[in-house]
């Protein structure tokens, strides 16, 4: 790229070139794995491009080219990775761990009962103790987890929905024994309820009540914890779901505006609460897609915040989001493949312009990753971020004639969805008709196809595949740690002030029963004197009753 | 609730002539359970489908589920097999306790089998205590579903 003057690219000569076709290759699909279909060629004629209205500098509305002016010349992404398994301790060490290997930030995973609002010795949480995250069932548990951490240098990302209010409470209790003001504490909590109905399907109470709650999250950190995100607006776990793009789009976006609406309706101002909406996206295979993807969903969010609510803040128009590679795209068969597909990934989501990225570790199809798999997953992301280049400008393929055409037919697409949601009565109503479950079923039953058919290839599983695999080692959890935390939180309920707990419990009963009253009061409190997730959830689960889907397939 | 008429097929999934399930006239039943905590239903949905496609009547539990709700589910269809599905790593201990449960309630003729993310050396144990077929992460459904045929008798 020595001298060349811009060149004018001759489209019409292209399309209808003077040699004769090579036949395309029969029985292979040329779509994205969405279903876009593609042309074998893009040209100006794709892709009108109205800069000023439709693209705009990095930093500048729409934000279609990113939320920062400098992008990655001023600030690298927050490598985060996602980590949590066995007790608070076993995390905690792996968090010192990822901390001394150039981890930027923190990333915590709950195990499955602490998700779905069971303390340790609850008879569903048997065999699911610290299997697929940390358990954590009290103050005390947190208290492990983050030893030896300063929380007023770190930002901390819990991955916590249907519970993440008491989450939140303990973090706050923690910190503040550290001695770090709440106003001072810096993180993300997922608190993404509606996309648990729609795709992650960890939840436990109906919609409305979770909606107040959250709402009341996003009240309380507004007033007294402005460094902190309230929500994680995700569509990761909708296209695990088997979304695709078009959809991980649409009903994320729908999902961002319903809590817009929600804190609007409780009389909060826009510019109060909307900075500090964060979103969460996934990193699939499909390379040029998935950077159209991110592209069109910051055009989208900033024109309807703007448009729509009102917003003035310019802060409260940015979508900044963290991305995670795709855990689906990771195969058990020839398991090292997952370390390539997993470097593209994060590549795309680099290229569109993330804030934080995790990437999986190449293991994850048959267990949850060793040390050795989540080191080579973060050097993924700083040979990317040191070695490439790709961070040297800002949307470096803005302008492709392809790029601009699919970031335009995703936006298309999601406006399209957003019409039908509202047909539906929006968003709580849709999932309750189980609008979106049936369209993600419908969408992963279409791929499954196509895979089988072998019109889609997955490299090792229905095409080159290698008869003696090498096995890989695996992360195991030890069984025995389960005993050791049901002994922790035994111990937690026989030493503490049991009357302050009911007492507590009261409250926050009498408090839920009563709308205008924000729950992130009584909850604090109830944190304070050990009260468990477990029992606050009961309290909550008495006063609103839980959710219960119709299984649909 | 699926099945509009331009859903896709999987290939070479319509009974057959060869096919067991031919030979009996009454449709056999299989349950499809989400035992555990895990909300991944992904894949059980699929093999639902899939099965149901196959001519086989297909019973779907739906999320959580415990062993107990699984194997009463299985004892009031009636059913002729039950596929769990769990991603969650409580394999060891949730489906060895719906295995001793069909033993308790006298349904230990029902055909079991498991899929998820279950490593290999779990799924011999598993296998030992008798669950039929253990199947991981790109398995087909048409592997599936003729596992299914091939095991269930008339």
């Amino acid at each position: 790229m020595a001298t060349s003057p811009r060149t004018q690219p001759d489209s019409s000569s292209r399309r209808s070139g003077e040699q004769a076709a090579t036949p395309e290759r029969p029985g292979v699909l040329f779509s994205t794995m969405s279903g876009i279909e593609n042309e074998p060629l893009y040209t100006p004629e794709d892709a009108t491009i109205d800069y000023e209205g439709d693209l705009g500098d990095p930093g500048e509305f729409p934000f279609t080219r990113g939320v920062y002016p400098s992008m990655y010349r001023g600030r690298l992404w927050t490598m985060r990775q996602f980590a949590g398994f066995g007790t608070a301790e076993e995390t905690n060490a792996r968090f010192r761990y990822l901390l001394e290997h150039g981890q930027t930030g923190l990333s915590t995973a709950f195990d499955m009962p602490t998700l779905m609002g069971y303390d340790s010795d609850h008879p569903r949480s048997l065999g699911e103790v610290g299997r697929e995250g940390v358990a954590v069932d009290s103050l005390d548990d947190m208290r492990t987890l983050f030893s030896g951490i300063p929380l007023g240098e770190v930002s901390t990302s819990m991955t916590i929905n249907s519970p993440a209010a008491i989450l939140l409470a303990f973090y706050l209790a923690v910190g503040e024994e550290q001695g770090v003001a709440r106003a001072a504490l810096r993180g993300t909590v997922q608190t993404d309820i509606l996309k648990e109905y729609i795709a992650q399907k960890e939840w436990i109470f109906p919609p409305e009540p979770s909606m107040r709650l959250v709402t009341d999250m996003v009240e309380f950190c507004a007033h007294e914890m402005p460094l902190m995100h309230p929500i994680s607006i995700s569509g990761y776990h909708i296209r695990e779901a088997g979304s695709t793009a078009a959809q991980e789009l649409a009903f994320t976006l729908a999902d961002g505006f319903t809590y817009v609406e929600w804190a609007l309706e409780r009389g909060l101002d826009v510019d109060a609460f909307a900075p500090r909406l964060s979103f969460f996206f996934n990193a699939h295979l499909d390379f040029f897609e998935e950077i159209a993807k991110y592209r069109a969903a910051r055009r989208i969010w900033a024109r309807r915040m703007r448009d729509r609510y009102g917003a003035k803040d310019p802060r409260s128009l940015l979508m900044r989001f963290h991305t995670q590679t795709a855990g689906v795209s990771l195969t058990a068969q020839q398991p090292e493949v997952n370390l390539i597909r997993t470097a593209i990934e994060a590549l795309a989501a680099v290229l569109g312009g993330t804030q934080s990225l995790h990437t999986n570790s190449f293991d994850e199809a048959l267990a949850l990753p060793t040390e050795h798999a989540v080191r080579l997953a973060l050097r993924t992301q700083q040979v990317i971020a040191h070695e490439t280049g790709a961070v040297n400008t800002a949307d470096p393929l803005g302008g492709s004639y392809y790029l601009e055409h699919l970031t335009d037919e995703l936006e298309r697409q999601a406006e399209e969805y957003f019409d039908r949601i509202e047909q539906l009565g929006g968003v709580v109503e849709a999932i309750k008709q189980n609008f979106f479950q049936s369209e993600i079923a419908e969408a992963s039953f279409r791929y499954q196809a196509e895979v089988e058919a072998g019109q889609r290839v997955v490299v090792g599983v229905n095409r080159y595949q290698q008869a003696d695999e090498q096995p890989v080692e695996l992360l195991r959890v030890d069984p025995a740690l389960e005993a050791k935390q049901i002994e922790r939180v035994q111990a937690v309920r026989a030493r503490r002030d049991s009357q302050a707990v009911e007492a507590a419990l009261a409250r926050l009963r009498d408090d839920a029963a009563h709308e205008g009253r924000n729950l992130m009061h009584p909850i604090i409190d109830a944190a304070r004197v050990e009260t468990t997730m477990g029992e606050m959830c009961d309290a909550l689960r008495e006063t609103w009753g839980v959710w219960r889907e119709v299984p649909v397939f | 609730m699926t099945g509009a008429p331009s859903s896709p097929t999987l290939p070479e999934q319509a009974p057959s002539a060869s096919a067991p399930l031919d030979s009996s006239s009454a449709p056999r039943r299989v349950v499809v359970a989400k035992v555990g905590l895990d909300g991944h239903d992904r894949g059980a949905k699929i093999i639902a489908r899939v099965l149901r496609d196959a001519g086989i009547e297909v019973i779907y539990t739906g999320l959580h589920q415990t062993p107990e709700q699984v194997v009463e589910a299985v004892i009031q269809e009636d059913a002729d097999a039950v596929g769990i599905s769990i991603l969650s790593g409580a394999h060891m201990t949730l489906i060895p306790r719906v295995l001793e449960l069909l033993r308790e309630e006298g349904a230990e003729d029902a055909l079991v089998v498991a899929g998820g993310t279950i490593p290999d050396d779990d799924a011999e144990q598993l296998r030992d205590l008798g669950v039929a077929g253990v199947f991981g992460p790109g398995t087909t459904t048409t592997e599936i579903v003729a596992f299914v045929r091939g095991n269930l008798t008339p």
